[in-house]
């Protein structure tokens, strides 16, 4: 199956002519240039990507980047100006009226910045609010809005008036709106940015706990990028109406393309976001069980190492050979190396972040310097040594005082 | 920005009171200048001080027309015969009234005839034979949970002495040909203020004409009323809803304007068609401002209710139209008093039901 959503060339220019802005040389003009010529906003320039079905796809930008205006041309809610948005395949842009409120109906839920509930309805017909305008029986929506209630954790607030709620609680309302038509792209406008820092921490988690059942395809925009780096599978970052990068959080912070993106980065708590992936290198010596000590030896031997990893024919970690033990075994022709293997005092799985890292071996005396990275079932996939962790913990004392970075 | 002094000159010869005096005057007008030019009377003022550094021959010219003016201008005061358009163009008002008269006879009877028989007639009959404690009953209970127990005793009380002051009867004849309007109005006024909600296209070719239309004398409704309807309830009707019809219309699109431009996107967002999000979203938020609209209306129509006593629609104006007429200030007074109640009643309800709408809307998230 091909992506879920795949946005190409999306042009969106403000003005009163657009399309002679685009078939002219200002196309290719800057934003400001255009801006001071003609009175024209060159609001999305050639914006190109695709969402996986499931995926979390995090738009990241400064206002004024036009994160907004993207993802309002991706339902039309904004007309866009030129280029494609595929859904299941289908361009949107060619979709008549009655088509594109279909689509909004079923296919699309979205979550606002501004939360954008009626203040006249109750939590209860807020959330039945998208089943309702597609005519759903009243005992069925409110049926479903009840369960979404629950959901979301308002179980108690069903009758209460949205003015009431505090404004974490009202944007649970919004959540439980977008995915009571079940969606299955939801579009959420920087959905906690309004909200003070420790909500908007624990509505993050929310929706994650949430996204690992529901599994639905999200779009969400936002100008914070510690909150990109935490929703985001891939991340697009957005300049003057341009996606400058694109790439999973760990390609952001390691590889920033151009110097834009580097300020972001500069300032993030790396050990935070990065995992054990990042700084490990492959595994020094490998052996399979099944080789004597005498080819662990010339192996250690050959790579300068004081140790090997053992592992099984898939590959799984069993333990490691001191280079000491397998000579002595070796010296007295022993064939077997099955009795030699020893456990490793530490296992560090490779998708632990750079912080669990430091926390797992502050209290490590170092006897055996190189601990093996395994995948969580079990595979040998590389080594991490006593010196990079050592590196890790410098760089991640030097950024201590820094707070969560919030460019805006 | 230069600022203007007065001309002072100081002899030497002067006592030193007056200079004291001088020189606060001084100081105070330019204090008093400094001050001007920070507020929106500096546009007031602006042109005043271009006027004083004109050139002097203009003011010269200007003195001498007025002057001049104590005297005849003779032949050149008058503006000439043939730039004189006003006969014609109330000769062809007229026609086009005639040619109305003439042409829409039938439709404008029936009109009149549909109106008076199936709507004001049945209903004005129905008020009157209401029994004065049963109305006071009523609009006790009504001004009771829509206002309060105080409201609800001076309703009672009032409703009671317009039974007293024999005023009862024409009382219910006005309130038939006001609510007969203002259901009207509101018909009209509702769906043309949505439409200028929606459009500003007709937003601006309305506007002008409600400007018109609350701008022109009451009174000048009424002839082209006489002459298509004729002289009766329902012609007053018509004028009344002429009168009235404005401020629903302007409330309606101003309510329908001032919705919160995120709850109608996410409206949008979720699929909503035009009308669900006018029927969903849009008006239910506007209703706090339809209804000081309707509130308006109501006592607009009231008002003029008073006026179309002239052209024979009955009620309690025509007591008062009496009174003036006989000299008979008595029951002019009790006329004016029983149209004071009932404005007194329908302002306070309307207002309790517009504020009772209030608390569910204040509630926009920010």
């Amino acid at each position: 199956m091909g992506p879920k959503l795949v946005v190409r060339n999306l042009w969106k220019v403000f003005g009163p002519h657009p399309q002679q802005v685009l078939h002219s040389e200002w196309r290719h003009k800057s934003r400001n240039e255009v801006l001071q010529a003609t009175g024209h906003v060159i609001a999305l320039r050639d914006t190109s990507f695709e969402v996986a079905d499931g995926q979390t796809f995090v738009v990241m930008g400064l206002s004024g980047s036009g994160k907004s205006t993207l993802v309002r041309c991706l339902l039309r809610l904004i007309e866009p100006s030129e280029g494609q948005v595929l859904i299941n395949g289908q361009d949107i842009l060619g979709f008549h009226h009655h088509q594109l409120i279909q689509f909004r109906r079923k296919m699309a839920g979205m979550v606002f910045q501004r939360f954008g509930l009626l203040p006249h309805r109750t939590v209860l017909d807020n959330v039945a609010f998208g089943l309702e305008v597609q005519g759903v029986d009243k005992k069925v929506r409110l049926k479903r809005a009840q369960e979404l209630v629950e959901v979301v954790g308002l179980q108690g607030w069903e009758h209460s008036y949205p003015s009431t709620l505090s404004g974490g609680m009202q944007q649970r309302v919004g959540l439980a709106r977008a995915l009571a038509p079940d969606p299955e792209v939801l579009f959420m406008d920087e959905p906690f940015s309004a909200l003070d820092p420790l909500i908007r921490r624990e509505m993050q988690d929310e929706l994650l706990r949430l996204q690992e059942r529901l599994r639905k395809t999200i779009i969400f925009i936002t100008h914070d990028l510690q909150e990109a780096l935490k929703m985001g599978e891939r991340i697009a970052i957005m300049r003057d109406g341009a996606i400058v990068q694109q790439g999973t959080p760990e390609e952001i912070l390691t590889a920033p393309s151009d110097e834009y993106v580097g300020e972001f980065t500069k300032d993030v708590r790396k050990a935070a976001v990065l995992t054990v992936r990042s700084v490990m290198r492959p595994p020094g010596v490998l052996v399979s069980a099944w080789q004597g000590p005498r080819a662990a030896v010339h192996a250690m031997h050959q790579a300068e190492e004081e140790l090997a990893f053992v592992v099984d024919k898939h590959e799984r970690l069993l333990g490691i050979v001191t280079f000491k033990a397998a000579s002595e075994a070796a010296m007295k022709g022993s064939a077997c190396l099955q009795e030699l293997i020893t456990k490793s005092p530490l296992v560090v799985p490779a998708d632990a972040l750079l912080e669990s890292l430091l926390t797992m071996t502050v209290d490590y005396d170092w006897s055996i310097e190189v601990l093996p990275v395994v995948e969580a079932d079990g595979r040998l996939v590389g080594e991490v040594r006593r010196a990079s962790v050592r590196d890790v913990a410098l760089a991640a004392k030097a950024q201590q005082p820094a707070a969560p970075v919030s460019p805006q | 920005m230069t600022q203007l002094r007065p001309p002072v000159t100081v002899g030497p010869e002067q006592g030193p009171a007056l200079t004291r005096f001088l020189r606060v005057a001084r100081k105070s007008w330019s204090a008093a200048v400094n001050a001007v030019d920070n507020t929106p009377l500096k546009y007031v003022v602006a042109p005043l001080r271009a006027a004083a550094a004109m050139p002097r021959w203009v003011w010269l010219v200007a003195i001498a027309l007025t002057l001049g003016s104590v005297w005849s201008f003779g032949a050149i005061a008058n503006i000439p015969q043939g730039m004189l358009v006003g006969p014609t163009v109330s000769r062809a008002v007229d026609r086009g009234v005639d040619w109305m008269v003439v042409n829409w006879d039938v439709a404008l009877r029936s009109l009149n005839f549909a109106l008076l028989q199936h709507f004001l007639l049945p209903l004005e009959r129905w008020l009157v034979g209401l029994p004065w404690w049963l109305v006071a009953g009523v609009v006790a209970l009504v001004a009771y949970r829509v206002t309060g127990p105080i409201m609800a005793f001076l309703a009672t009380g009032m409703i009671v002495a317009l039974a007293a002051l024999g005023l009862f009867d024409l009382a219910m004849t006005t309130l038939a040909i006001v609510i007969t309007s203002t259901v009207l109005a509101v018909a009209l006024g509702v769906p043309t203020g949505i439409a200028m909600a929606k459009s500003n296209l007709v937003d601006q070719a309305v506007r002008p004409v409600l400007d018109l239309m609350q701008t022109m004398p009451s009174f000048v409704y009424l002839i082209p009323v006489i002459m298509l309807f004729g002289i009766g309830k329902v012609p007053g009707v018509i004028a009344v809803v002429f009168y009235a019809v404005p401020p629903i219309i302007r409330l309606t699109n101003l309510g329908i304007r001032q919705v919160d431009a995120g709850v109608v996107e996410a409206g949008r967002a979720f699929g909503a068609t035009g009308t669900q999000l006018l029927l969903k979203v849009q008006l239910p938020l506007a209703l706090p401002a339809v209804m000081a609209g309707l509130n308006q209306t109501i006592m607009m129509a009231l008002a003029m209710v008073v006026v179309t006593s002239m052209i024979g629609a009955p009620g309690l104006g025509v007591e008062v139209l009496n009174g003036i007429a006989r000299l008979e200030v008595g029951r002019g007074l009790l006329g004016g008093i029983g149209i004071v109640i009932m404005a007194i009643i329908l302002d306070r309800i309307t207002q309790g039901f517009a504020k009772q709408r209030q608390p569910a809307r204040t509630t926009v998230a920010r």
